[in-house]
């Protein structure tokens, strides 16, 4: 497939906004059970606009993707059937949930542990949506995997954890270790994960082959697609990168996306160094850019069976 | 319940591109268009098309077919491309089965056209919406139109007669008795989208060996 960046930017931004949520809520949560010291609400009001922000600008993004998106409303309507339209309701629910959230802590309201679960629970719901977007498509055998899911998960939260290291370090210093621990520890998971979904996908067998593809058995060489130019088939579904570079942004990913962070996080956060911590969220992020990049890029459609030579 | 559908015979077709045009020409006038081309003139012209004819070799030198394959959306019985709609703008007809897309809810956001198997579904460039074959719904109920006219315009242009429209839930039409006596089939049946579009498969022709009389000419 060819990954379109408005995507790329929609999934990588919630998914650390949705990541972040999940820690600072952790914060709260972990404190009222006496875990860690209680932290200033400044630290959760900071962290709640920033949630809402990076939703935000995906959110944004994701309109870059529509043909037509004075219509965007619309895509609310089909909750019943549709992933996307559930993502579409999700998205939402999880920002309103945050801005309710932040707003408590800000006021000093009481009752901000329950608004913080059903933001959790909607944070969660929204997760689930978007990998679903990739996951239900059975026939993209690459996404249609079991590890979609807990890719997005863990992948999203790591990065939001990952964030909340300098959030902590500037604001509530003495979560910022247990902030260091956590984005590592997730960081690892979402590596482990992400390893394994790659060795899947290696072994994955196309279901659809030339012979399926036109119902005739034996060798199948393709002469001509019906047409010289090119078309929303040959456009759409190629990444046209060579496998070079598909190599490159593998190898990039992997360092730049986990190892790295892992590194500087770990470094940075025995060092007290603020600069470090945010250097391990701005290079994770950049890796997971490509990470999410090299995601849609590497499903094979079976369409383009259809499309194996111009002429 | 009714199930509109082609049944292309793959017998019969010479790859002549006449439904490929046939179907632009009516669809880009139709309630479908404009089917927009970009830079029809310049070296990469992109356009949007409701069916192409591909063309495949199929088998070992020196047993080799050409086989000349025409493609439009298979209006599916199961249609992927359906239920992942954020909007409802793609849907499936109940009195006949043809698969729709609404062009006025259409957002253009194209996850139809990645859960759609067959690569049927093209975005038109200048509308941005999704567009794909609608059977030409605006011709076959047409009253006006003399009624061996009320046909897809790709079935009223091929010259060989190698594309059968009919509803293939009834059992005594052309299209099902084609598919019957002819094992007509589906394509990729591994998806079980239950396309109602069929292809008739090649057959061999025995020719019998000329004869002195039959041999001169008539």
């Amino acid at each position: 497939m060819r990954p379109a960046y408005s995507v790329i930017f929609l999934t990588t931004l919630i998914g650390a906004g949705q990541g972040l949520f999940i820690a600072l809520y952790a914060a709260q949560a972990g404190a009222a059970l006496g875990f860690f010291p209680p932290a200033a609400q400044r630290f959760f009001v900071v962290g709640a606009s920033a949630c809402v922000a990076l939703a935000s600008l995906g959110l944004l993004a994701s309109f870059f993707h529509l043909g037509r998106p004075e219509r965007a409303w619309r895509a609310a309507a089909m909750w019943r059937t549709s992933w996307l339209s559930r993502e579409v309701i999700a998205l939402p629910v999880f920002m309103a949930a945050v801005t309710a959230w932040g707003t408590a802590h800000d006021r000093g309201w009481g009752g901000s542990l329950a608004l913080g679960a059903f933001a959790l629970a909607a944070c969660l719901a929204l997760f689930v949506c978007t990998a679903m977007i990739y996951a239900g498509v059975k026939f993209l055998q690459e996404w249609a995997s079991p590890w979609t899911l807990p890719n997005f998960v863990l992948i999203g939260s790591a990065s939001g954890f990952m964030l909340a290291v300098p959030l902590a370090a500037a604001l509530a210093p003495p979560l910022a270790s247990p902030a260091a621990a956590g984005a590592a520890a997730l960081t690892l998971a979402a590596l482990a994960a992400r390893i394994a979904s790659l060795r899947r996908n290696e072994r994955v067998r196309a279901k659809s082959t030339p012979q399926s593809a036109i119902g005739m058995r034996g060798r199948i060489e393709q002469k001509s697609q019906g047409f010289t130019g090119g078309s929303f088939n040959t456009r759409e579904f190629f990444h046209g990168a060579s496998p070079a570079t598909l190599r490159a942004v593998r190898r990039s990913f992997l360092l730049l996306g986990f190892v790295v962070p892992l590194v500087l996080v770990l470094i940075g956060a025995r060092a007290d160094s603020f600069i470090l911590v945010a250097l391990a969220a701005a290079v994770q992020y950049a890796g997971l850019v490509a990470e999410r990049w090299y995601f849609l890029a590497q499903a094979s459609h079976p369409q383009n069976l259809y499309y194996q030579c111009s002429s | 319940m009714t199930q509109l559908a082609l049944v292309i015979d793959l017998n019969v077709c010479v790859g002549c591109h006449a439904c490929v045009t046939s179907c632009k020409e009516w669809n880009t006038s139709g309630i479908a268009g404009p089917l927009a081309d970009l830079m029809p003139y310049g070296s990469d012209p992109v356009g949007t098309f409701f069916n192409r004819v591909q063309t495949f070799e199929v088998g070992q030198f020196p047993d080799t077919q050409t086989v000349h394959f025409p493609k439009s959306c298979l209006h599916c019985e199961d249609p992927p491309c359906v239920p992942v709609c954020p909007t409802g703008a793609s849907y499936k007809r109940a009195e006949d089965g043809i698969v729709l897309v609404d062009y006025d809810k259409c957002i253009g956001c194209k996850y139809c056209a990645w859960a759609c198997p067959y690569g049927a579904r093209e975005l038109d460039e200048k509308q941005k919406v999704m567009k794909k074959c609608t059977l030409c719904v605006d011709r076959i109920y047409d009253t006006e139109l003399p009624e061996s006219d009320r046909k897809p315009a790709c079935v009223m242009a091929c010259p060989t007669s190698a594309r059968i429209f009919g509803d293939i839930h009834d059992p005594d039409s052309e299209a099902s008795k084609a598919i019957r006596e002819r094992d007509g089939y589906a394509l990729m049946p591994e998806w079980k989208t239950r396309p109602a579009n069929h292809y008739l498969p090649r057959r061999t022709t025995e020719c019998d060996p000329p004869t002195p009389s039959s041999s001169s000419p008539r």
